[in-house]
């Protein structure tokens, strides 16, 4: 049985560290595809990366349903280090899940599974934060739409592969859809959904 | 006793999570009001309550944090709100528009062109732009959610009957991203075009009903108009009288009253800058006066 003094901890300075953190999630956000920094300042449970974990003690509360793919939702380590730091629900039904936490791509769901909104209330959906192998190499991507100048780049090794032509949903859905958040070690890139992701080949 | 009386920001965390998870939706879904669980804040309601929320959800430490009431840094509101966050939060403040990572306004656009590490953080009294066509919410919801905009064209078109051309002065109705109508805050609609793929990210916060949205940079803003009355940006015709600027905003100011007036930028950041870099206009301020004096006669 782990006790509170085993767990990993949470952030060092709560309240600069969930700033820094929001502020690199809300740059992410505004600027699809550029790859933003976060400062780990917070342990992390096995299973999560750091840069997860920030994103949890930064967004995650009493108020937000949570669902965690298989993996996680296996280890009660990451089951307790959540309750424990966050006090967040960890929910079985993943359609009313305000974020989803997917430790490997290949266990996310289908897309649709996951709370859309609807026409009236498109904000009530779930955010799904996706590890990656890593967002710097890997496939180019070519993306479009709000927060871009143009067209951005963006490299990355991201499972599942088909991951964006999964996200094409979110064309025809709109104003409904699925913002996601990618997150490879202390990196993160945002994929909100209005971008428009074409891949450039390998 | 040293420890401080409040959270950094005042805000505490939980309200903190709360705005921000609202601040990411509403950069998601540009031009929607996300609705969001406004506290009460050591203000009134509409001295920017709304804007404050954003502003304490998003500085941190590093941030240099301008505050404008109507593109001035000098009034009662601006430097009321500047001296709270330099007290809750310590962080830098300024009055330049370029040194600033975060601006907080009341109703303008700074002249000086934005740049990509800038937010520019709205207070908006009254954040939909349907209401005074439709006072229901549920009516107005049902209208964004089907993009049902033709209301909003009978009320121009309504203005073009009455008075030959588009009499909105301000708050002047925009399209965001070809989807959503949005109220710009009571800004000019001079103000408009400023809007429209800026590399800034602009956050827009209602306190008093409740909802915070956002347009990410380089995003269209379309306003509102017909092929036959396009869009046109209103200012008054005449120089700033302090720095000569023909293409800034201006604020009428009566002088005495006898009704005597004089048209000066509405930006006093812009306005000093320009006369700091030697501009001056017709009634400019008598230093450099003295200084136009001197290089005249010597």
């Amino acid at each position: 049985m782990t006790t509170i003094a085993e767990l990993p901890p949470g952030f060092a300075d709560k309240v600069l560290s969930a700033q820094s953190t929001f502020r690199s999630v809300m740059d992410a956000m505004a600027r699809p595809g550029s790859v933003q920094p976060i400062v780990p300042m917070a342990g992390a449970p096995d299973t999560m990366m750091r840069g997860t974990a920030a994103i949890a003690l930064t967004l995650f509360d009493h108020d937000t349903p949570l669902w965690l793919d298989a993996r996680m939702a296996d280890s009660s380590d990451v089951l307790k280090w959540l309750k424990f730091h966050t006090g967040a629900p960890v929910i079985q039904d993943s359609s009313i899940a305000a974020f989803a936490l997917i430790s490997d791509g290949v266990l996310l769901p289908a897309l649709e599974r996951f709370a859309l909104g609807t026409n009236e209330y498109p904000d009530r959906s779930t955010t799904v934060i996706i590890q990656v192998d890593s967002l710097g190499t890997g496939r180019s991507f070519e993306l479009r739409g709000p927060g871009i100048d143009g067209v951005a780049t963006l490299q990355a090794s991201i499972r599942p592969f088909d991951l964006f032509e999964r996200l094409r949903v979110n064309e025809t859905l709109f104003p409904r859809g699925i913002d996601v958040v990618l997150v490879a070690d202390d990196a993160v890139v945002a994929i909100p959904r209005t971008t428009r992701v074409v891949s450039k080949g390998v | 006793m040293n420890a401080p009386a409040y959270n950094f920001a005042y805000l505490d965390e939980q309200t903190k999570r709360m705005i921000r998870r609202a601040i990411l939706k509403a950069i998601a879904i540009p031009g929607y009001q996300v609705p969001f669980a406004s506290r009460e804040m050591p203000m009134p309601y509409g001295w920017g309550t709304g804007g404050v929320q954003v502003t304490a959800a998003i500085l941190g430490p590093q941030d240099v944090l301008k505050v404008i009431d109507q593109g001035s840094d000098d009034t009662t509101n601006a430097i009321s709100i500047r001296k709270f966050f330099a007290k809750t939060a310590g962080v830098a403040t300024t009055t330049s528009t370029d040194e600033a990572t975060v601006i907080q306004t009341r109703h303008r656009i700074p002249e000086t062109s934005l740049h990509a590490n800038q937010v520019l953080v709205y207070q908006v009294p009254i954040p939909e732009p349907l209401r005074f066509l439709e006072p229901r919410e549920t009516e107005t919801r049902r209208m964004h959610a089907l993009a049902e905009y033709g209301l909003m064209h009978v009320k121009l078109y309504e203005d073009i009957a009455r008075f030959g051309h588009i009499a909105t002065a301000y708050a002047y109705p925009v399209k965001v991203n070809a989807r959503y109508v949005m109220d710009p805050s009571p800004t000019p609609k001079f103000d408009n075009p400023k809007m429209d793929n800026c590399p800034a990210l602009q956050l827009f916060g209602a306190g008093r009903e409740k909802r915070i949205y956002a347009i990410p940079p380089y995003t269209q803003v379309v306003s509102l108009d017909f092929e036959d009355h396009p869009f046109e940006p209103y200012r008054f015709n005449a120089p700033c009288a302090l720095c000569g600027a023909e293409n800034s905003y201006l604020d009428e100011i009566v002088t005495d009253d006898k009704g005597s007036r004089m048209f000066v930028c509405s930006d006093t950041d812009y306005c000093e800058g320009r006369q700091a870099a030697g501009h001056h206009g017709a009634q400019s301020a008598a230093p450099y006066k003295d200084k136009a004096q001197e290089a005249s006669n010597g």
